[in-house]
């Protein structure tokens, strides 16, 4: 067997490199030398108990979220608005946990874990909606969603839930039992990193083996193909779109339960929008989106300590993110474009369909 | 009286940045990119500008500076959705996080997180005069005329009228009809993108170099997300995406204003603020399959 060199895990890798080429020039502008900056951001990390769990802990929410992503966007359906189907799983999990205190652990947390789950599912459902019954285009609706569900949790921190303890706008601290334990004594890495390996297993085992992940992966591939061979196009995007936001809201959760344990305006510094770049980078599959997600925690958690050894602004993590998103998209366009050249004419089509974009079955050759 | 002057002269204002960035977006999505960098673009302009007033002393310097980023930023969305034919929305959101991060970056480099740098702010012109009182609705800084004034009108016409924006819609509306008809449909998109970049990176700087004369950390606070709803609350036509612009600035200003009377401040505002988000998603839900999306909205154009 030859391997291409536009394989999957080549392109991908080639974007990561392409990416630190680029990102070297601010690397200089700040009095740094790449190399050494690089070696801080991905090696140093990985070296010592401590950072390695903070890796994980880091990694957590944009496993939820880059999972949600992918299952989306495998299925051609293009949701942006996971950042505020998270925050609504915030909400429901700061509400819930303020409120099962009586409750035991065991049955507390699944509660919340459910309830935000259906927070966030609900927050998605709208668009879902709009599509499968009048076509109209996902990308916006979920996306203006977004600043609706940060105006909300302002709302209430601002309102009804406002601590009338301290008087910031933060909720009361949810109940003791409803928030997450540590998985390792001394760690922040808590419950939500268990759970979220557990989605992604899951989400990996139905995409990958069940008529369910079959459907999805072919209305995704060819929504017209897909329609001719029986299946329920419609039901399976809004079926999609609804995992998606569940999968989301209990990112949401986990960062109440597990790490704030309460409801703030700074809970997400933009998780939504990592997790487009982790599913891009994981070209929209669970193993992928797993390595992609523990990479960019990886990233955070050595910008950081960057910054404090090399002087380069944390924010250069950012920096990293944005570029890495743009090099892989467009390596992945062009290796489209290669493969289409002298194919059949459909220019345009695939606008709306992940097919040729980052759905590894559409890998030719 | 006053009250009244005062809001409407806020709301004008306030609705400057979003005319800037609402007018910018429709050239792109004209020319059938979705440009989801614009709140990225904003950013960054609203930084560039700040940063490089500061260093040269001249708010006109700045201004310049934001239009190259503007530009730039336009540039590179052009590359990835025209050039490689990648994903618009992805490469959107890709361009947003970069360009935050790239100014937050250089903003920690120059600033180094010290204390808050101020700027002298552009000065306020008002060509009207007093009017017994309700001239103040008038007082408005320089970028605020040229948007409604210049920008605006400008803008219009050359979309509506000239013959580079018949063939900006043309290549947004039929890629393929307007190739044949010998239109450049790379270099239009282009040309579109770019324009529309320098413009919401203009309303980016409105906001540092007149409204505020300082850079804050999230100052653009989703303005660029607005615009793109007005873009569709105007159904893509510039009048009345400027006209959107000013009711969502009025009920912004209102809301401020309100917020700080006594006995109004427990009201949820929050929800007013939601409306704009709300109503457009309502009138997307409404109009249902009727939308008059640009014909070739957020398809690549490739030549067969």
């Amino acid at each position: 067997m030859r391997i291409s060199p536009w394989s999957t895990p080549i392109l991908v890798v080639a974007a990561v490199l392409i990416t630190f080429v680029i990102t070297a020039g601010p690397i200089i502008l700040a009095g740094a030398n790449p190399i050494e900056a690089y070696a801080e951001f991905v090696v140093v990390p990985l070296t010592s108990q401590f950072t390695l769990l903070e890796v994980l802990v880091t990694a957590t929410p944009i496993l939820f979220t880059g999972a949600a992503v992918a299952i989306a966007f495998r299925a051609g359906y293009w949701n942006i608005g996971a950042e505020g189907q998270l925050l609504l799983g915030a909400v429901g999990a700061a509400g819930i946990g303020i409120v099962v205190g009586d409750l035991p652990p065991l049955v507390a947390l699944p509660i919340m874990i459910v309830g935000g789950a259906l927070a966030g599912a609900a927050w998605a459902l709208v668009p879902a909606l709009l599509r499968v019954r009048f076509g109209i285009d996902e990308v916006v609706t979920t996306l203006l969603l977004n600043p609706v569900a940060l105006l909300l949790v302002n709302g209430l921190l601002h309102g009804p839930w406002r601590d009338p303890v301290s008087g910031f706008p933060e909720s009361p601290r949810i109940a003791a039992s409803a928030e997450f334990p540590t998985l390792i004594d001394r760690s922040r890495l808590h419950l939500g990193f268990a759970v979220a390996l557990a989605v992604i297993l899951v989400a990996w085992y139905v995409l990958a083996r069940t008529p369910a992940g079959l459907r999805l992966r072919a209305a995704g591939l060819s929504p017209h193909g897909a329609r001719f061979a029986g299946i329920n196009v419609p039901r399976t995007l809004l079926g999609a779109a609804l995992v998606s936001g569940a999968i989301a809201g209990i990112a949401g959760v986990s960062e109440v339960a597990g790490i704030q344990n309460r409801l703030t305006g700074g809970l997400s510094p933009g998780y939504g929008y990592t997790g487009i770049v982790v599913a891009t980078l994981g070209t929209l599959t669970m193993p992928g989106v797993a390595i992609a997600a523990v990479f960019l925690g990886d990233l955070t958690v050595g910008a950081s300590s960057a910054a404090r050894s090399l002087g380069i602004p944390s924010q250069l993590g950012a920096v990293v993110q944005g570029v890495l998103l743009l090099t892989t998209v467009a390596l992945l366009a062009l290796r489209r474009q290669r493969f289409r050249r002298g194919g059949a004419p459909d220019a345009g089509s695939t606008a709306g369909s992940p097919a040729g974009d980052v759905a590894p079955e559409a890998q030719p050759g | 009286m006053t009250f009244l002057v005062d809001l409407l002269a806020a709301t004008l204002r306030n609705a400057t940045p979003l005319v800037y960035g609402t007018v910018g977006e429709t050239y792109a999505e004209r020319s059938g990119v979705l440009n989801l960098g614009i709140e990225g673009t904003m950013y960054a302009g609203a930084f560039a500008g700040f940063a490089t007033a500061w260093a040269t002393g001249s708010p006109l310097i700045g201004l310049a500076a934001a239009i190259g980023v503007g530009v730039l930023a336009g540039a590179v969305m052009a590359l990835m959705t025209v050039t490689f034919g990648a994903n618009q929305h992805v490469s959107g959101i890709g361009l947003t996080i970069g360009l935050i991060g790239l100014a937050e970056f250089t903003n920690r480099l120059i600033f180094q997180g010290g204390e808050l740098q101020q700027i002298e702010p552009m000065p306020i012109v008002n060509p009207v005069g007093d009017l017994g009182g309700i001239g103040a609705i008038f007082d408005q800084y320089a970028l605020t005329w040229i948007a409604f004034l210049l920008i605006v009108p400008g803008a219009w016409w050359l979309l509506q009228r000239s013959s580079f924006g018949l063939e900006i819609r043309a290549v947004g509306e039929n890629p393929e009809a307007a190739d044949a008809a010998g239109v450049n449909v790379v270099r239009t998109r282009y040309l579109a993108l770019m324009i529309g970049g320098a413009l919401m990176a203009v309303g980016g700087a409105f906001i540092t170099l007149a409204l505020l004369g300082s850079f804050t950390l999230d100052i653009i606070a989703g303005r660029g997300w607005v615009c793109v709803a007005l873009v569709i609350f105007g159904r893509w036509r510039i009048g009345r995406g400027v006209i959107g612009a000013l009711i969502f600035s009025l009920v912004f200003s209102l809301q401020f204003r309100l917020r700080i009377l006594p006995g109004f401040g427990e009201l949820p505002f929050e929800l007013l603020l939601a409306l704009p988000y709300l109503v457009v998603i309502g009138a997307l839900a409404l109009s249902g399959r009727n939308v008059a999306y640009p014909g070739a909205y957020l398809k690549p154009y490739r030549r067969t």
